[in-house]
């Protein structure tokens, strides 16, 4: 699950981390609010705010929706435009106000998942503020890898390593115990993602006028691990509904996987693998499949309808197509679900079934006495589902 | 012989008396796996399956009592990676986890410990293994397969089934089927199947079942290039139609910043010698042309 970056930036303080203040303004007034508190602040080097827009996809800055104010005045406008605006399809409810920083060097810093070694990884490069992947390919010698041990986490030695090895000169000892914190952020929080882009040194002013240089994390970027939300009270809460379709939350209820696509001909199958091969050959067989659709194991007939129910809510489905492997699902299940769901049906769309496995015969004679369209194989029934979309017999 | 599970395994099933340990160990009693013990703390000294199976406190005792050497694991995610300790500490080389939903950051000790142990972990979130006409291990329907000599190695579950039926359809069995889990952290890949593969005198052709995400199928590719090269062999990859940036249902299932797209898998399988189907339907055909003759 995505997190917006003010909501990152709490579980980083909570963890003790370095993040400059910021507030969070669902209006113009509030961002004004905090506008004066922060421009008033002596400590403030630029004199500046900045306001981002609290969206949870990348480009933000390119889409408008990263400027800086020096005034309340501006502050309010400028959240005005930005509160206004829709950034890759997705309204933006909130913005994060906060003192601009007088950057004096920017890097990168983030702890991920390695699948290919089972470990955590650390990442970290001298070239910050731009994306990583970029660095990746224009300069990969600038990119620092570092595992951590699966028993031990980091041990001091291992931190310092990576600040030295990044090159944090004279802030190694603040990029060593970031380091830590960031690895204690993602293991309290089940993440699999913590990421600061960019950990920045940034100049500040002491109550005497002095420049002072530290440390911070100016951006973060945390992904949780749905399958762990359940034990950690509060993290539910942090779900952003207007980044996810209703029909996220309506397949979510039932323990279905949906996930829509553009074209027109609904799928249902058993099993994620399936479903995408299932989708691949809707698409071989000449169509365009209209979503991914996993009822997982030992789907009921309740299921197998609410499923229905989420395909037939996309206007654009012109035919559908089931098909399910039956191993600890039942097939004549499905085709109890599937003969309750045609009989719900608002609108009359084609309908191909194919169920092999267990209890295929009993689910055959069902459908065969409801008189749905069958199919054998796999090719078959998506040959005859495209042909269904496109209104032609197979 | 087979790989992972054959004539010596002697099974034990964590969890052996919820709804879905009986459910299925049942079934792998009825194909004639021997499953000789079951495990849930407790209901040591009762027995499980209408008297067949004697059920043990500690998977220490099912092994002491019954010489138990592999075990499939049935406990709910919340106990899954702890059960998977048990076992190796009671010296089981073979575990299979079967559970779905495990916490990743939970497995990452866990593999490790299976590691230095110098055991197999398969899974989690797998659908466990079949040597067909010896053992099945998890929830693989027992139907679906012919015995033979193919060998097939995939991620998901029902899509493997897909496969196997295709091939046992077609007159080819398996020497063994394994399906290793599409969790982002799984105790066996897909290079570590092939690697136990090479060393079978039994099997001699593969079949490889792919999906997007991760680098996985990659390393198996380079890997098979350069020790199985003579060995005919196939692949499927799932997910040629999936957007980037959305997870196709198992957590790994991802394509991310241009990586782990089914493009790159088939051209990877491609350059080691694979042939690469557009339907799993199409697997056996390519094997007789990848010139398997059995």
């Amino acid at each position: 699950m995505k997190i917006h970056e003010a909501d990152a930036k709490s579980l980083l303080v909570a963890q003790g981390l370095p993040v400059p203040a910021w507030a969070v303004a669902r209006t113009p007034t509030q961002a004004r609010e905090a506008a004066v508190r922060f421009l008033g602040d002596p400590g403030n080097a630029t004199k500046k705010v900045v306001i981002k827009a609290q969206v949870l996809v990348g480009g933000r800055g390119k889409a408008g929706g990263v400027k800086l104010a020096s005034t309340a005045d501006e502050a309010e406008d400028i959240a005005a435009q930005i509160l206004a605006l829709e950034i890759k399809g997705l309204p933006v409810r909130r913005v994060l106000v906060g003192p601009a920083a007088e950057i004096v060097k920017e890097y990168y810093l983030s702890v991920l998942l390695d699948r290919a070694t089972k470990r955590l990884m650390f990442i970290g490069s001298a070239e910050g503020g731009v994306e990583i992947e970029q660095v990746a390919v224009e300069n990969p010698g600038a990119i620092v890898y570092e595992h951590v041990d699966p028993l031990l986490g980091l041990p001091d030695y291992a931190a310092r390593q990576l600040a030295f090895r990044v090159g944090f000169g004279p802030h190694w000892k603040a990029a060593a115990a970031i380091a830590k914190g960031l690895l204690k952020t993602m293991l309290a929080n089940d993440a699999d993602l913590v990421e600061i882009n960019p950990l920045a040194v940034i100049r500040e002013h002491n109550a005497d006028g002095t420049p002072v240089e530290r440390l911070v994390c100016l951006d973060a970027k945390v992904t949780l691990d749905d399958s762990a939300l359940g034990r950690h009270a509060g993290l539910e809460d942090l779900r952003d509904l207007d980044a996810e379709d209703p029909a996220d939350v309506e397949a979510r209820r039932y323990d279905l996987t949906f996930i829509k696509l553009d074209g027109d001909i609904g799928c249902m199958v058993n099993g994620a693998g399936l479903a995408m091969t299932t989708m691949d050959l809707v698409k071989r067989a000449g169509g365009e499949p209209a979503n991914f659709l996993d009822i997982g194991g030992g789907a009921k007939a309740d299921r197998v309808a609410a499923a229905m129910r989420l395909i037939l809510a996309d206007p654009n489905v012109k035919a559908i197509l089931v098909n399910i492997f039956g191993g600890i699902t039942r097939g004549d299940e499905v085709a109890r679900g599937l003969i309750e769901a045609r009989a719900q049906q608002v609108r009359d769309v084609p309908m191909v079934v194919r169920i092999v496995g267990t209890n295929a015969a009993e689910a055959a004679e069902l459908l065969e006495a409801a008189r749905f369209v069958t199919a054998d194989s796999l090719d078959e029934a998506a040959a005859k589902a495209v042909a269904a979309a496109k209104g032609v017999a197979a | 012989m087979s790989i992972l599970i054959g004539r010596d395994t002697r099974l034990v099933v964590q969890g052996i008396t919820g709804r879905e340990g009986e459910f299925h160990s049942r079934a792998m009693l009825e194909y004639g796996t021997p499953l000789v013990a079951g495990v849930t703390p407790g209901k040591g000294g009762q027995t499980a399956l209408d008297g067949r199976v004697p059920v043990f406190d500690t998977v220490a005792e099912a092994v002491r009592q019954t010489g138990a050497n592999t075990s499939c694991i049935f406990v709910p995610a919340g106990g899954a990676p702890d059960a998977v300790l048990e076992s190796v500490a009671a010296g089981v080389k073979v575990v299979f986890c079967i559970t779905e939903g495990i916490p990743a950051l939970d497995m990452i000790p866990v593999v490790e410990k299976v590691r230095l142990a110098g055991a197999h972990l398969i899974g989690p979130n797998c659908p466990g293994a079949t040597s067909p006409g010896r053992a099945k291990v998890g929830i693989i329907p027992g139907s679906i397969h012919r015995e033979g000599r193919v060998g097939v190695v995939s991620r998901s579950g029902t899509l493997t089934y897909e496969a196997v039926q295709a091939m046992t359809d077609a007159g080819l069995g398996q020497s063994t089927c394994v399906g290793i889990g599409g969790d982002p952290v799984i105790g066996t890949q897909h290079i570590d199947v092939l690697r136990l593969f090479a060393e079978d005198p039994e099997t001699d052709a593969l079949v490889l079942i792919g999906e997007i995400g991760g680098s996985a199928e990659e390393e198996a590719a380079a890997w098979a290039a350069e020790h199985l090269a003579d060995v005919p062999k196939v692949a499927f990859i799932a997910g040629r139609t999936a957007p980037e940036g959305k997870r196709m249902g198992h957590a790994g299932a991802i394509i991310s910043g241009g990586k782990g797209t089914a493009a790159s898998k088939v051209a990877a399988l491609e350059a080691a010698g694979f042939l690469v189907a557009g339907s799993p339907t199409e697997l056996p055909k390519l094997l007789r042309v990848a010139g398997y003759r059995g």
